[in-house]
C-alpha cells in the first residue's frame, strides 16, 4: 500500500515487527513514509496515536480471528472508518460476520476454493483426454 | 445453561450452579484444564474452543437459555457473547471482562451485563479504605442513576439539619443514614448529625451540587 502511494500506519504489539516491514528495502519504514505504533489492537490509545480518526481504511489482520473481528467492529462503529477489512481464518465465523455486514477475508476459504478448482480442472482435462 | 471457559471463575461457577441443581455444560479449550475439570464435573464438560461455532453448536447453544462467557480472553468473551445473542438468539448472556480497559468494547458492542472482577475489587477497596469526600458506590447507566456515599463534616450545612431543610436539588434523595454502626431510612424531618454517613441516589451530574451541603466550608475553600 505504501509503494502505491498511500499513507500507511501499522500497529503491532512487538516493536521488532518493524523489521519485517523493512525487509528487502534499502531505507527504513519511516524513511519510506510509513508510520509504526507499538500497541495491542484493543488499546484505544495506540489506535489514536496511529491515526485511526483520520483513516479512510482499516485492516484487521492480527493472528487472532476474534481480536480481528472485535477490533474491526470498533473501527467501524466507534471511529466510523469508511472501509474496514478483516482477516478471519475460520470459514464459519468469516461467513456469519460477512452476513452481519463486515468485509471478511477468509484465506482458508480462498485456499479451499483454489484447491478444489485446481482439482476440478484436472478432472475435466482427464475426462477430455480419456 | 452454557459456561464457556473452565478457568478458576468458570469452574467454581459451574460447581456452585451444579450444587443448586442447574443443568449446565462447561466448554474448555485447554486439554490439560479440561482433564482436571472433567474428573469432577464429568459429562458436564466438553473439550473445544468455545469461539468456534461448531463447538458451541455441539454444546447445544441453540437450546441454552443462558450463556456465560468467562474465558481469560476478553476478545473471546465478546465474540462468544455476540454470536450467542445475535446468531443463536440466547436470551441471557453474561460476560466476564478481564481487563477493565476493555469494558468500553463490551459496551460499544452492546454486551451486557459484564462482570469485571478487577473493577468490583477496586470498588470494594474504595469503599473499605476510608477517605473523605463523596464515594461513588454504584453507577447505573441503564437506569441513569448514581448512588454516592458522603461523610457529614462537623461544620457542614447538613450537620444538625433536617433532611427537608437541606434544599437538595430535584433528582436527589437521601436513602439512608449510617450512624454508630447502624443505618436507617430517613424521613424529611430526620436530623442529620456530624459524623453520619449518608447514602444518596442521584440523577447523573448532580453530585457537584449535592456535595457542598455535607462538606465543611473550609474544605470547600481548599
Amino acid at each position: 500500500m505504501l509503494s502505491d502511494g498511500h499513507e500507511v500506519s501499522v500497529v503491532d504489539e512487538t516493536p521488532e515487527a518493524i523489521a519485517l516491514l523493512e525487509r528487502g528495502q534499502d531505507r527504513s519504514w519511516e524513511e519510506l513514509g510509513g508510520s509504526f505504533t507499538v500497541g495491542t489492537a484493543l488499546e484505544i490509545d495506540a489506535l489514536l496515536e496511529a491515526g485511526i480518526e483520520r483513516a479512510d481504511a482499516f485492516v484487521a489482520s492480527t493472528d487472532g480471528d476474534n481480536t480481528n473481528l472485535i477490533i474491526a467492529q470498533v473501527a467501524q462503529r466507534r471511529f466510523h472508518v469508511p472501509k474496514v477489512v478483516v482477516r478471519v481464518l475460520d470459514p464459519a465465523r468469516a461467513s456469519w460476520y460477512r452476513e452481519q455486514g463486515l468485509s471478511t477475508i477468509c484465506p482458508t476459504q480462498t485456499a479451499i476454493e483454489l484447491l478444489t478448482d485446481a482439482v476440478r480442472e484436472a478432472a475435466r482435462q482427464h475426462e477430455r483426454v480419456g | 445453561m452454557l459456561i464457556v471457559g473452565a478457568g478458576k471463575v468458570g469452574w467454581n461457577l459451574a460447581r456452585e450452579l451444579d450444587d443448586r441443581g442447574h443443568e449446565l455444560l462447561v466448554v474448555e479449550s485447554s486439554q490439560g484444564r479440561y482433564a482436571t475439570v472433567e474428573e469432577e464435573l464429568q459429562h458436564a464438560v466438553q473439550y473445544g474452543d468455545g469461539s468456534e461455532l461448531w463447538v458451541l453448536e455441539r454444546a447445544g447453544i441453540q437450546r441454552a437459555d443462558m450463556v456465560i462467557a468467562v474465558t481469560g480472553d476478553d476478545e473471546d468473551n465478546i465474540l462468544i457473547s455476540q454470536v450467542a445473542r445475535e446468531k443463536y438468539g440466547v436470551e441471557r448472556v453474561i460476560a466476564r471482562c478481564n481487563n477493565p480497559r476493555n469494558l468500553q468494547h463490551f459496551d460499544l458492542l452492546g454486551i451486557k451485563p459484564v462482570v469485571s472482577a478487577t473493577d468490583l475489587i477496586l470498588r470494594l477497596i474504595e469503599h473499605e479504605v476510608p477517605k473523605y469526600g463523596p464515594l461513588h458506590l454504584l453507577d447505573l447507566p441503564q437506569e441513569s442513576l448514581e448512588i454516592i456515599e458522603l461523610d457529614v463534616a462537623d461544620d457542614s450545612v447538613a450537620a444538625g439539619s433536617q433532611v427537608q431543610e437541606l434544599g437538595l436539588p430535584d433528582g436527589s434523595l437521601v436513602i439512608s443514614i449510617l450512624r454508630d454502626g447502624s443505618g436507617f431510612v430517613p424521613t424529611g424531618d430526620s436530623v442529620i448529625e456530624a459524623g453520619d454517613e449518608v447514602l444518596l441516589v442521584l440523577d447523573p451530574g448532580l453530585e457537584p451540587r449535592v456535595t457542598p451541603c455535607f462538606t465543611s466550608p473550609a474544605e470547600r475553600a481548599a
